[in-house]
């Protein structure tokens, strides 16, 4: 039959503060794919403000239906199995927003993502986030916030990382970070002159602009 | 009663009840098999009306048994067009905003030339001397007809099923003249399970003595117990088991108990036969041979090599696929395999796939999913395509 999947969309829209951060990374007429689409929001947005030539993919039967019913260019799939059927440097923009932590393999898909897209844009929430280390710390459970609303045994986030692994694994897969942002809890950015140290500590969620 | 019914289908089959468009000798169908056909025609209908720009035309293909009176009422049964739910004046397809165009496709019996036809050459339906009808033929000849029309590119073509077919040949043959296309619970060739249904059919036609070699009609006859069967057998693939059970179960047929015989004892058989009578008063058993065998060359990857996504290489078209989850005879991996191959070949395409227990014929039926999903991709294509609402 078919399988919970349907019920779980990738991300959960209330929290994503990082979607006019991914937005201001694109320059308007790009080629654009959207992996792990949701509902839509970003690709409507990146349509709407920058007349982009959009295309979707997402995990989740229901969230298709409703992108596609809303006029929006959208395939079911899967991050970690669909991607290689996309050819070399197809996209300008390939966005993995807040769905990285989502997927079985998040290296080989990072490198789907690097091969695809002449640019990558990624974000992902901080697992080394002040917070998360104190619930981890103080009361010794893993730490379900309002960013991380998910309990360990039903969570569909089953690779979470910190801002500087996410960075180890950009060298790992000779990727160039053009730029980064960390955002704080109120989806502001933090100060571009910290160092990494206080990114990871301080961002709740990160956003990266990759090449290779 | 045999002979007035043989007589009805002739008719329609040479002076159908819509319109036609005639080709003669300078104009031949040039045919997959290597033969000409000529003359030959096209019956077709179609709804609204073209505008001055010609941008508005969208062409409906038909599914295996179907026919150009998609939104009217059917001459030969007096029922609703077959795709009535989806188009009409302020439907999701509005005919009050587009020009529907939707032809009978060549080997059909409701006036495009088939096998019913009557052959020139020798004053008698063409039968089995037509040479093998194949889609990439019935969509060469809808291309003279939208010719016909002066509609250098359609706006959109849709179709389910072997309709679907036609919809990825027209993509793949003439990219340049679709603007967006929708093939519905289809695939890009027919898979072994679906070749042999076929088989089973076409042999319980052939097994009637009333077929007479496919000549039928010489001996005023027409196999009428081999072409029910082979609609019976047809029909079973287009539901699922999950929907035979919910609407029949096991349930007697106006009856009590079990008669310890072979009459039709449960619903289901008394359903089926019902369908395999009434199908034979409306189609032609030679053409049903025909549009089967279509189906069955239709492999859009072997004519590039084995490679899918070269049949739509650089295409601008924009796609929308959808499939149905209890669809056993194209199952959602059909679709999805051509999803991946517009992928491969960066075609703009959205894929959706319904959940629904109503097997393959669910693109007939009132889907509230399929009609939101078929009415957000031409909204979004018609103002991608500077169409006003």
């Amino acid at each position: 039959m078919r399988q919970a999947k349907g019920e779980i969309m990738s991300v959960n829209h209330a929290q994503r503060v990082d979607l006019e951060v991914v937005a201001d990374l694109i320059p308007p007429q790009s080629r654009v794919l959207d992996v792990g689409s949701g509902d839509g929001l970003l690709l409507e947005l990146l349509q709407a403000t920058k007349q982009v030539d959009g295309r979707g993919m997402e995990l989740s039967q229901r969230g298709v239906n409703e992108c596609v019913a809303r006029g929006l260019s959208v395939i079911q799939g899967d991050a970690d199995k669909d991607l290689k059927f996309y050819p070399d440097k197809g996209f300008d923009f390939v966005v993995l927003s807040q769905t990285l932590q989502a997927t079985r393999n998040p290296k080989l898909v990072l490198d789907e993502l690097l091969r695809i897209g002449k640019h990558a844009i990624v974000s992902f929430p901080n697992f080394g986030h002040w917070r998360v280390r104190l619930s981890l710390f103080l009361e010794g459970r893993m730490p379900v916030t309002k960013d991380l609303p998910y309990s360990w045994y039903d969570t569909p986030n089953i690779h979470f990382c910190t801002i500087r692994d996410f960075v180890n694994l950009c060298e790992e897969l000779g990727a160039t970070v053009e730029k980064a942002t960390a955002l704080d809890a109120n989806g502001q950015k933090i100060g571009l002159s910290m160092p990494w140290w206080f990114w990871n500590f301080f961002g709740q969620q990160a956003v990266f602009l990759l090449r290779r | 009663m045999v002979a007035l019914r043989t007589k009805r289908t002739n008719n329609e089959a040479d002076e159908p009840s819509s319109l036609v468009l005639r080709f003669g000798a300078d104009k031949p169908l040039k045919l997959d098999a290597g033969t000409l056909l000529s003359p030959f025609q096209i019956a077709y209908k179609t709804y609204g009306t073209l505008n001055d720009a010609r941008s508005n035309a969208i062409l409906v293909c038909h599914a295996l048994t179907g026919d150009q009176h998609v939104a009217s009422t059917n001459p030969v049964t007096g029922k609703p067009g077959w795709w009535e739910v989806l188009i009409g004046p302020g439907k999701i397809i509005d005919t009050s905003r587009f020009f529907v165009i939707c032809s009978n496709v060549i080997g059909g019996c409701l006036g495009s030339t088939g096998p019913a036809s009557t052959n020139p050459a020798t004053g008698k339906p063409y039968g089995l001397d037509l040479p093998i009808i194949t889609i990439r033929d019935m969509v060469r000849a809808q291309l003279m007809l939208v010719d016909h029309f002066g509609i250098e590119k359609l706006f959109s073509v849709l179709g389910g099923s072997m309709g679907g077919m036609q919809v990825l040949q027209w993509a793949s043959s003439y990219p340049e003249r679709v603007f967006s296309a929708l093939p519905i619970a289809t695939g890009a060739r027919h898979s072994s399970q679906n070749i042999a249904f076929h088989e089973v059919g076409r042999q319980a036609v052939m097994a009637d003595p009333d077929w007479h070699g496919g000549k039928y009609f010489e001996h005023g006859k027409r196999p009428e117990k081999g072409l029910a069967v082979a609609r019976m057998a047809a029909h079973i693939t287009y539901l699922s088991e999950a929907a035979l059970h919910r609407k029949f179960g096991r349930n007697l047929q106006d009856r009590d108990a079990l008669t310890f015989g072979f009459d039709a004892d449960f619903q289901i058989e008394s359903y089926l036969r019902h369908q395999g009578m009434t199908f034979v008063d409306r189609f032609d058993a030679n053409s049903y041979l025909y549009m089967t065998r279509a189906m069955d060359y239709f492999d859009l990857a072997a004519d590039h090599g084995g490679r899918l996504a070269d049949a739509f290489a650089g295409t601008k078209t924009r796609f929308c696929l959808v499939s149905f989850t209890s669809d056993w005879l194209f199952p959602t991996e059909e679709s999805r395999s051509v999803v991946h191959a517009l992928n491969a070949a960066g075609a703009s395409v959205s894929f959706v796939e319904i959940e629904t227990d109503r097997g393959h014929d669910a693109f007939l039926l009132d889907e509230p999913e399929l009609f939101a999903a078929i009415n957000g991709f031409i909204a979004s294509a018609a103002r991608a395509r500077g169409l006003s609402a």
